[in-house]
Parts: C-alpha cells; structure tokens; sequence
C-alpha cells in the first residue's frame, strides 16, 4: 500500500485540529498543556464555535495559549481571567468565553475572582491546569503543591506547618450553588484524554446553555519543574497527585439535561 | 462655549455621583462595574435602583472587589464595549494593575475618581492628593490617562460623554478626576440626551481590533499586554508615546476667570476652583488684580496657557486640597521666572474662600 493510499478519510483515526495552528509551542517535552490545547482546539472545531469563541489567556505557562489556538482570546493580569470573562459575557451572551488557567492563577493570586465568578454562576468554563507548581516561573511552590513536595521555594519540602495545606479548590468551587459542573480529568493516557475531551465539551455546552459555571480541572504534569522524565512525571501524578486530587466528577447538576 | 436650551424639566437637582450615573446610561455605556466605598457609592446605587439593563441593556455589576471590577473593566473593553468603573482613592490604589494594563492595551474606558482624604485608608472628606497618581502614572510602566477635573454637577455628567468620546478617539483610558466634594453635592443639571448603545455591527466597525469570536477569514484577534521581545516591546511604546503627543498638541482644556488684567494668578482645579472664584471675588473688591486659571485637563496639562499667563503676573498662587502636587506641574511650565506660592489643605479639611485671600495677601507682602 502506498502512502496515499494509506492516507484516505476512512483511516485517519486522528489529525491535527484546523483551529491549531503550525506555531512551534514553547511548553517543555512531556508537559500537557499541548494535550488539552489540542482538546479546546478539537471541541470548538466540533461544536462549530470559533466564531462566536473568547478564551481568557493566564498568567503562567499558557500565558501565550493565544498563539496556538485560532481563535480570539484577551490576556489576563495574573488570576483575574474570572473577572474578565464575567465581563466578556455579560456584554456577549451569545459568546463561548472560557478561561485557561494554572494553578498558581486560579488558586492563589485569582482565588477571589475564581470562586465569585463562579459563586454568581457566571456562564462561562473554567479550564484548571493543576501540575502542583508555578511552571513559569521556575518551579516554585503552588497553593496545590503536595505535602513534602520539593519545589525551588520549598527546597526541603512543603511543609504544612509553614505553608499550609495543598488547596482542593475544585471541592471548594463544587460548594457554591453557582456552579453547574466540577470534574477532575487528566490528560496521561488514551482514555483519560478522551474523557477529558468529553469533560470539555459539557463544560462548554453548559455555558452556552446557561446552566452556570463550569470547572474542569485537570491534574497534569510539570516534568520540568518536578525534575522528572515525562514517563515518571506520569507515575509520580499517578501515585501522589492523584491520591490528593482524585480523577471523577465532583458536582454535576446537568445530568438530566 | 454656545447656548443650550432646555425645556425647564429638562433641569433636574441631584449629586454630582448620580449625575454621573444617569449620564452613564444616557451616553449608551455598556458595562458598569463597580464596588461600594465612600464617597462614590451614589454611582453603583443610582444604576442599580434606575435598572438600565431593562431600558438600554446596560450591565451593571457590583463586583467583589476593586480589582476585580476593573478587570471587568479590561474585559469588556477588550470586546469593544464601552465601560467604566468608579471608586474612591484606596479603591482607585487597588485598580492602578488593571488601568496600566488597560492603557498598555490601549482600550477605551473610563474611571471615574471621588478622590478622599489619604493616605491609608484616610477619611471619607474631600481631598485632591490623588493628582500624582492619576497624572504620572499610578500603575507600572510608562503610560498616561487622560485626566478631566470636574468642578460642578454639571462637569461630573458631561465628563462622561466627552470621557468616553476621548477614550474612544485615542484607544486610551479616560479618569474622571473628582473629589467627595463634587461628588457630594446637589446641583442644578442638564442631563444629556439619551443615545442609542451602539449594535454589535457599529462596534465591529468602530473597532475592528475588538475581540469578539473570529468570524471566517479574519486573523485573530488578541488582546495582550505582553511582549517579550524587546524591539517589539519598545516599539508598542513609541506608539503608545506618539499617542500620548497628539493627547497634549489637541486636547489640553481650561477655564480662565478675569485673566486679561491679573497681576496675581490662582491656579486650581476641581471643586477649589469654586473657592477661589469666591476668594478673587473678595480680592477685587480690595483692588487686587487676581485671575484664576482652571486647568480642566489635569493630563495632559495646560503648560502653555501658565507659561503665556506667567509673563504678565507678579506671583501665582496654586491652591490644592494636598500638600502641593499640581504646583510641580506649574512650576515645570514656568522655567523659574514668576515666584509660584502653594496654599492647600489636608486630610479632608477644606479652605474657604477667606483662607485663600490670607494666602494671597501673604505673598503680595
């Protein structure tokens, strides 16, 4: 069989996604923000919205989402993408407006705007990086960093004591009432990568039906900065990540819908 | 300034805060985004009790903070609505991350500031000591807001309109430079008419660069502040620069009161302006030939008008609610020539008008 031949509709199981454009991504070998990029690019493309689509870029890692992704996006200052895409949708209700954030982002800086956003119900998806550490920056500790974790600011572990508790902000958010969806995906195997694309595509239907707000979480892996191979990245957030923030859905008031 | 005629019901009485609010909704803003804080709360209260989203579709929105009402700010802005937010002086500190990133991306929107007594958390009086932070700066980075002082109700309600058609002209955030005294008090007002908010397809038009979902077959459009590399990064504040350039050569405003004979020149701005008025008044009546020049723009600065002034007075008197701020920008429009005297209060204490002309008197001694 010739390459050509190979190449016909009925055989492509997978290709790259049209609204992910050529630019090389500057996220370090093993890490997945490049999996969930390529899950946005894939569910808007299916739900044909990229024209009526507005991501809110972080401040973190996926800072520059908006170079890989073909779609309009603003950039946020560090943690207030809630507050901006509260604002993005009240004006545009017939807009998509989702936020891509980490966890430092979401979970430190932005806490207030994240959990009153999603306290109003905002009808908007909260897309939640969680690899337990500030990437960008060089591997400093995160509100999610596991106990006894090592990270540059924690050089002899996170210690409760000093630093407190690893924040399950996922559990917190599933609390409020304005919340239609909270689930914890990760993007490391076949399977979980498909769960996590069907995640995805509730979170924005949910938004484009008004249902609330909707939060994926997916716990990921920072090789880079946990000072690992990808391969043991993924073990390590099998065994420790996955122990504090278990894979499932928290919160689903949409299922009859 | 040409003549206004108005149907008598057409002159309503209400603080300068309300008129603001009902000014907002006449203009067709789009989103108001807002946080309690004395003494400015009158906005967010006047929008919510009037209900604009059922009459024009206004957004009003009382958010969980400062910050995060001025990045809604940012956001909807982004999208090419016009919005604004208000606050007073520790509420506008809090704001200074979103209004630099709101001027670095060169977005229209207003702010409108019911400056208080500082520093810290200060008093609920009136104050000017806010003039530093909205003129230099405020926030990080080389930028500049344009600056409108209001000194009545009247100002406070049309500084809206004019604030957002300046916003909109240059790309750039407008302030709103007020204080609790302004804000405070009841006044005779005209209201603007009401204008229709623009449609969506007048807001394609009217900014191209809004991020609004692609449509097929336009390029993205991306709402960043950053810029890693550094040509580039320099060159996004050449333009910023040049903006701020063609701000100072057509938009500089004042107000001058008996300016052509003055031997003596008041500079103020805002509500103590009104104060000097009646101070001047006095003065003349003893035969002192005393002007007022009232900068309207605070930024950019009428440096031209003091400079032209400077050379026929004796002395120039700067009154402010602070210790002396606007006096470093008189002073830099004098190049040493006239001796420039400051007179001001402080920490919500105001000057009447018989302060003023003991301050006057002392410097013609």
């Amino acid at each position: 069989m010739t390459r050509e031949e190979i190449k016909q509709a009925d055989n492509i199981v997978a290709t790259k996604p049209r609204l992910l454009n050529d630019n090389t991504m500057h996220y370090c070998p093993g890490c997945s923000h490049g999996v969930v990029h390529k899950l946005v690019a894939e569910v808007i493309e299916e739900m044909g919205a990229e024209h009526i689509a507005i991501g809110i870029a972080p401040v973190g890692c996926a800072v520059m989402a908006y170079n890989y992704l073909d779609i309009d996006w603003i950039e946020a200052a560090h943690g207030r993408a809630p507050a901006i895409a509260t604002a993005a949708k009240r004006l545009n209700p017939s807009r998509l407006v989702f936020t891509y954030q980490g966890d430092g982002d979401l979970a430190a800086i932005g806490t207030a705007e994240t959990i009153h956003a999603a306290n109003r119900g905002e009808n908007i998806a909260i897309i939640f990086i969680n690899n337990g550490i500030y990437g960008m920056t060089g591997g400093q500790m995160a509100p999610t960093t596991l106990e006894g974790q090592v990270t540059s600011t924690t050089p002899y572990g996170r210690r409760v004591e000093l630093n407190g508790y690893p924040l399950k902000i996922s559990e917190l958010l599933a609390m409020l009432d304005g919340t239609c969806y909270v689930t914890r995906q990760s993007v490391h195997t076949a399977a979980s990568v498909r769960k996590a694309k069907k995640a995805l595509r509730k979170a924005f239907e949910n938004s484009m039906a008004g249902r609330g707000t909707s939060v994926v979480e997916v716990v990921s892996t920072c090789n880079s900065g946990w000072k690992m191979t990808p391969a043991k990245a993924n073990e390590w957030m099998e065994e420790h990540m996955f122990a504090k923030y278990p894979i499932g859905d928290l919160k689903d008031t949409t299922a009859d819908q | 300034m040409e003549s206004i005629t108005y149907m008598e019901d057409e002159v309503k009485l209400m603080k300068g805060n309300e008129a603001v609010a009902h000014a907002a909704i006449r203009y067709g803003v789009d989103g108001y985004f807002g946080y309690p804080i004395t003494p400015q709360s009158e906005i967010l209260e006047t929008l919510e009790e009037l209900m604009p989203w059922e009459s024009t579709g206004m957004v009003v929105l009382q958010a969980e903070s400062e910050i995060a009402a001025i990045n809604m700010v940012y956001g909807g802005a982004a999208t090419g609505k016009a919005c604004m937010t208000s606050s007073s002086s520790p509420g506008i500190s809090l704001k200074q991350e979103g209004i630099s990133y709101i001027a670095a991306g060169e977005l229209p929107a207003l702010i409108v500031n019911c400056m208080r007594g500082g520093p810290g958390l200060g008093t609920i009086q009136p104050s000017q000591a806010d003039y530093f932070q909205a003129t230099k700066g405020g926030g990080h980075g080389d930028y500049h807001l344009i600056v409108l002082a209001p000194a009545s109700v009247q100002e406070m309600a049309d500084f809206v309109g004019l604030g957002f058609d300046l916003a909109f002209k240059y790309r750039n955030p407008v302030m709103m430079l007020a204080d609790g005294i302004v804000g405070q008090m009841m006044e005779k007002v005209v209201l603007p008419p009401m204008r229709p908010r623009r449609t969506d397809e007048e807001i394609a038009q009217q900014c191209p660069w809004a991020v609004t979902g692609r449509p097929e077959g336009r390029k993205p459009n991306i709402m960043t502040t950053l810029e890693l590399d550094p040509v580039a990064m320099e060159r996004n504040n050449i333009r910023l620069q040049e903006t701020y350039r063609r701000i100072s050569e057509n938009e500089v405003r004042f107000e001058e009161h008996c300016t052509d004979d003055c031997e003596y020149l008041i500079v103020a701005f805002g509500s103590v302006a009104r104060i000097c008025q009646k101070a001047m008044e006095e003065a003349r009546e003893r035969g002192l030939k005393v002007g007022i020049l009232r900068p309207i723009t605070l930024w950019p600065f009428p440096t031209e008008e003091v400079k032209r002034l400077s050379k026929k007075v004796k002395a120039i008197l700067v009154v402010e609610l602070n210790a002396g701020q606007m006096i470093e920008d008189v002073r830099l429009s004098l190049e040493d020539r006239v001796p420039v005297h400051h007179y001001g209060r402080m920490g919500g204490i105001v000057m009447d008008p018989a302060d003023v002309l003991e301050a006057l008197n002392n410097i013609i001694e």
